[in-house]
């Protein structure tokens, strides 16, 4: 009896007025921050608009959409096909590094590796995706294009393989880590059965786990590529900035991130059409990556296979 | 095989029953094909392990290159000193003050907002449209380019706010950039408290804040320490939102205030890579930052790795 009451004193002492008002002001509270991110994505639509509007009313289409970008002549232009181009080079050279090895890995991780190999392996490949991308960039330029100088004449300082190539190298963690998990979450009895009825490993990873994975492969890839799209550091370093419009990989051009980052790092004066010019750019890529992601989710569960 | 084969037919079909077509088929085991089919899955194995070894060689390259270029470059003056033209004088003190300095805002911002959102999202919110709203946005939030981020920083920070290029406004536009970070982590350390503590605390008479404050809060938080160094070393290495908010090139007076001018060691990195054409010995320079960047982006991983097997508790 005696403890009884207590623990009914206990209960009557926690609930003070003072704790009651507490509990009733905190969630309005966590609201409140919660709405910051909701805010943040407001506010980069807006600010990325409303300077962009500014430069479609400055600038016509039809010279938004030519290959023509000099902002700092005399005459500038600013047509944004340069841009465009070197953003979707740097990226397809990336990709065609990022994917094979990528997927080579997760299916080397997720179906050959011992589980000693993978206590090794897996944090080389965390180790990979944490360097920062300005390291790469380095990297990029102060190694990797002397050394495709050496192998191929003729090549730039700056050009579009060297950064490409990193860049796919960075990406690799990516792929192969995302395409993993949808490897692992194949069900193991369809593995074992694949087994069972005399498949190799091989056979069983090509005509079995790969297809039940597909939707995870498919979109580790898209956010690969949107990756790519995104990354400024390595490209805006090791590619250069020439805004000619060529399909010479060799030399330098320049993607849209690098735009931004050469243009605001210069003196971009506030209201000038260059200075929005950096917004309509930055519009546009935040709409591919979005466009990118959106597409990941929707593929990955739109073609998932339920076990 | 042949022989015995008919022969089986034949008898069947002299007893007048019906046999299937099936069983007039051959069993072959052709062992050759067998073989191949074997050898093929091990080459491929190696040629899959390659892929994993090249990332391995990558790596080791990539560090052994900064190892070489630095050295001799690295010393007590490079550490302390202050910038200058000259290389063999260079150092990167400022640079060094000013990561810091930039951590000072990133650390409680983004723990505040990154904290509370998991909170409010984890805890309070009902599992409606709003819910659902905000964790769109964040994973949304989370493959935004970071040099968009810049573009926003610029603009609202820089620019509406009038903060400049200052130590407040990058802080803030790195809170923002890294915030969704905090946020999954910490959802994820929320979600692992066991039920069964909410409801002892609940049973004990407490109400919900108190029962956050006192049990979820303290079961969560080495997860949520994990989650937050991990962002905060992204904040650290991370470029391109701080060049576009324009970081001045060259900051020769060490910062006093948070509204004061800086650079960090990423932006350092990037301007002496950018010069190695005019002196070379800029890439030593680089090369010696980049290993310094490294060692603090070591010692945070470590210090998070042990954080969460050492306090992690497991029900």
């Amino acid at each position: 009896m005696e403890k009884d009451i207590r623990v009914r004193q206990i209960i009557q002492k926690n609930i003070s007025e003072k704790s009651r008002f507490a509990d009733r002001i905190m969630p309005v509270f966590f609201f409140l921050m919660a709405s910051v991110s909701v805010l943040t994505t407001f506010g980069i639509v807006a600010t990325l608009t409303t300077d962009a509007v500014k430069f479609f009313q400055a600038v016509p289409l039809r010279e938004v959409f030519s290959t023509r970008l000099s902002p700092l002549s005399a005459t500038p232009s600013f047509g944004i096909l340069p841009l465009i181009n070197g953003t979707i080079f740097t990226s397809l050279i990336a990709m065609v590094v990022a994917v094979p090895m990528g997927l080579a890995a997760a299916i080397y991780l997720s179906q050959f590796a011992t589980e000693k190999m993978r206590k090794v392996l897996k944090p080389v490949m965390e180790v990979l995706a944490g360097i920062p991308t300005i390291v790469y960039g380095f990297f990029a330029y102060s190694f990797v294009t002397p050394l495709l100088m050496r192998l191929l004449p003729g090549l730039g300082a700056k050009n579009v393989i060297s950064p490409g190539i990193v860049m796919g190298i960075m990406i690799i963690p990516l792929v192969a880590s995302l395409s993993e998990d949808a490897m692992n979450a194949v069900p193991n009895i369809m593995r074992e059965g694949a087994l069972g009825l005399g498949s190799t490993k091989l056979e069983v990873a090509l005509k079995v786990v790969i297809p039940a994975a597909i939707s995870g492969i498919m979109s580790s890839i898209v956010l690969a590529i949107s990756r790519a799209i995104g990354e400024t550091m390595i490209v805006t370093i090791a590619s250069g900035s020439s805004k000619n419009f060529s399909f010479d990989i060799t030399q330098s051009m320049q993607t849209m991130t690098g735009y931004i980052v050469e243009f605001t790092s210069g003196d971009a004066a506030s209201g000038t059409t260059g200075y929005y010019s950096l917004y309509a750019v930055g519009l546009l890529l935040f709409a591919f990556t979005l466009l990118m992601n959106q597409m990941a989710h929707h593929i990955s569960r739109k073609y998932r296979e339920e076990y | 095989m042949n022989g015995t084969g008919t022969e089986f037919m034949k008898k069947k079909t002299l007893e007048g029953a019906r046999i299937p077509k099936a069983a007039s088929y051959k069993i072959e085991i052709d062992r050759d094909r067998i073989t191949r089919r074997i050898r093929k899955s091990n080459w491929s194995q190696h040629l899959f392990s390659l892929s994993t070894v090249f990332a391995l060689l990558v790596l080791g390259i990539l560090l052994y290159r900064i190892g070489i270029q630095s050295v001799g470059w690295i010393n007590w003056n490079f550490l302390t000193g202050k910038l200058s033209i000259f290389p063999e004088k260079a150092g990167i003190y400022g640079a060094i003050l000013g990561s810091v300095w930039l951590m000072l805002i990133v650390v409680p911002v983004t723990l505040v907002l990154g904290v509370a959102t998991a909170i409010y999202l984890e805890e309070y919110a009902n599992k409606g449209r709003v819910q659902a709203f905000i964790k769109i946005n964040i994973s949304n939030l989370a493959s935004v380019p970071s040099v968009i981020f810049g573009l926003l920083g610029l603009s609202v920070f820089g620019r509406m706010l009038n903060l400049g290029s200052s130590i407040l406004a990058g802080g803030l536009t790195m809170s923002l950039l890294v915030l969704p970070i905090v946020v999954v982590a910490s959802q994820e350390a929320l979600k692992a408290v066991p039920g069964f503590l909410r409801e002892a605390s609940y049973a004990m008479g407490a109400d919900k804040w108190t029962t956050i404050r006192k049990v979820v809060l303290p079961v969560a938080l080495p997860g949520i320490l994990t989650g937050s160094i991990l962002a905060l070393s992204r904040a650290i290495g991370e470029t391109a939102p701080l060049v576009v908010l324009g970081i001045p090139t060259l900051i020769l007076k060490f910062p006093q205030s948070v509204m004061d001018d800086f650079t960090v060691l990423p932006i350092q990195i990037y301007y002496w890579t950018l010069d190695t054409v005019l002196t070379p010995e800029y890439a030593n320079l680089a090369a010696a930052t980049i290993l310094v960047l490294l060692f603090v982006l070591f010692v945070m991983n470590s210090a998070a790795i042990i954080i969460r097997n050492k306090f992690q508790k497991r029900f």
